[in-house]
């Protein structure tokens, strides 16, 4: 193993991307993700890559959908009101069946909200992203070695099925440092892309990229193949982590960040001989919900902890299909609960 | 074996940096190690300040709330901060910025006019690095190898004045005694 490098979230994202070949990145700054975009003026140009600085958000996920569809790996990155302006180009990705990576460091909202950490974009996230019948592959990365090594997971699945993959994390993520391993894993044998505007070089037939269907019978058609490879994504790439639920009386589901501190609440329930333990979704789309559906089993009960009002616990509660109760922990706005707030709905949950 | 660490002062006394430092000593002794920085606009002109853990095991939360070690470089973070202290912690303060003492007495207060140290040997701006020696005498997280090998990592060989530099302040540190 190669020495390890400590280095903030956002650095680690910008290295993973390099690193899994993406020469092409198109961002506009906000905070709290600003150190992708420095990382990559600064890196871009020695590698014979191109950094831009769009004029907008928007302007930036168009690039990304033409890079993408010259069959170039690209990528753009922002935070929460920044993210919402791209969900036209991500709706016209999944149109397109481009493969991206699209990097979202939350921050409090709605409207410009705060700069501090949130995970209230988890319905944007999940359940689309833009208009229309699409998906994403979502992965939420819970310290800084996730976030350089799902960074580089991003981009191979994009590939592998075609879609845009988004990595979901947030200000804590982004900003803090932690020993980082920067090996990247071995390369995936992924499809060739013969569907790439790269020119015909008066060889083959014209490759075309669109996402207008006049005929409705077409655009049905394609969409339902579209959703059959999102049943394989589902079938294959759902991850997860599950700490203490063996025995778990009580299970929390939390992710990102907030998973950490859901581990302290943890120990210091299991210090009161309250049975705890924690299921971390690491795919937010595809949903752990076999995974979760097992532990209804033997739990007695569960509580959704989110940095938001309560977003997630409504793909918990469909998982375990109300059989069990679910206490809900939530902080907004950049709010961060501590872990005795978690503690005590463990305690609650148990009472 | 866990320590919290919380760093505070005004942006650029250099307490982010500070925390880094302790966090890269960390890590070349093989522990676990995490740093967050407060990002808020309180940064210009106002407090900043990091969250330092360094653990045997692996860290869950990386936000300091109750800090085994805490470095007040100004006034205003001993006002914030100086309460949240775990009972038995340890509490840093710069004496010739800050006049006020703590009232506890469950915890050990170490006061260091800093900033005035600094200025008075011709390092001015390494007050943090004053502290680092001060808080690592008192604390014995890291031997001297350690800290001369985080000091390595931290500062650029093409910046070799500056690295000496910051090794003489973590020792004027390390042997201050208060009196």
């Amino acid at each position: 193993m190669a020495e390890k490098v400590l280095m903030k979230g956002n650095e680690a994202v910008a290295e993973a991307a390099i690193q899994a070949g993406c020469l092409h990145y198109f961002g506009y700054p906000i905070t709290p993700q600003t150190e992708i975009a420095a990382y990559m003026a600064k890196r871009m140009p020695k590698i014979n890559g191109s950094f831009l600085q769009a004029e907008s958000e928007i302007a930036a996920i168009n690039m990304v959908l033409g890079a993408a569809a010259a069959g170039r790996r690209a990528m753009t990155s922002s935070s929460s009101p920044g993210v919402a302006l791209k969900s036209e180009g991500l709706s016209y990705l999944a149109g397109c069946d481009l493969p991206a990576v699209v990097v979202n460091i939350q921050r409090g909202g709605p409207g410009l909200g705060g700069i501090q950490p949130s995970q209230a974009d988890y319905f944007h996230a999940t359940k689309g992203g833009g208009h229309g019948d699409f998906h994403m592959i979502v992965l939420a990365p819970s310290g800084v070695q996730e976030m350089f090594d799902l960074t580089g997971l991003a981009f191979d699945l994009a590939d592998q099925y075609r879609v845009t993959s988004m990595l979901l994390s947030d200000g804590i993520l982004g900003q803090m440092m932690e020993p980082v391993d920067l090996a990247a894993p071995p390369p995936r044998e992924l499809p060739p892309k013969s569907w790439a505007l790269t020119g015909t070089k008066g060889q083959r037939k014209p490759n075309i990229v669109n996402s207008l269907y006049m005929n409705p019978e077409d655009l049905e058609r394609l969409v339902m193949e579209r959703y059959e490879r999102y049943a394989q994504i589902a079938a294959a790439e759902t991850r997860w982590e599950e700490f203490l639920t063996e025995d778990a009386d009580v299970v929390v589901v939390a992710y990102g960040a907030l998973a950490r501190v859901a581990k302290n609440a943890i120990a210091a329930a299991r210090a009161q001989g309250i049975r705890a333990g924690l299921l971390r979704p690491i795919t937010l789309w595809p949903f752990p919900k076999a995974a979760l559906q097992a532990l209804a089993g033997r739990a007695k009960a569960f509580v959704a902890a989110e940095l938001s009002m309560g977003q997630m616990v409504e793909d918990i509660e469909l998982a375990v299909r109300c059989a069990r109760p679910v206490l809900r922990c939530n902080r907004t706005g950049g709010m961060v609960p501590t872990p005795e707030e978690v503690l005590q709905k463990l305690e609650e949950a148990t009472a | 074996m866990t320590t919290q660490i919380l760093w505070a002062g005004f942006g650029g006394q250099g307490a982010l940096f500070a925390g880094q430092f302790l966090a890269n000593a960390g890590l070349i002794r093989g522990q676990q190690v995490s740093w967050l920085p407060s990002y808020g606009p309180e940064m210009r002109g106002g407090t900043a300040n990091c969250s330092v853990i360094l653990s045997d095991d692996a860290i869950g939360s990386p936000i300091v709330l109750q800090p085994d070690v805490l470095v007040c470089m100004n006034l205003p973070s001993f006002l914030r901060f100086g309460a949240c202290v775990r009972p038995g912690g340890k509490l840093f303060v710069d004496s010739s910025l800050v006049e006020e003492r703590s009232s506890r007495a469950d915890i050990a207060a170490y006061y260091i006019p800093a900033a005035q140290l600094a200025s008075d040997e011709g390092m001015a701006g390494l007050a943090n690095m004053i502290f680092v020696g001060k808080v690592i005498a008192a604390t014995g997280l890291f031997d001297e190898e350690t800290v001369t090998a985080a000091m390595h990592k931290a500062i650029h060989a093409r910046k070799q004045h500056l690295l000496e530099m910051n090794l003489r302040a973590v020792e004027l540190g390390r042997n201050y005694r208060e009196g």
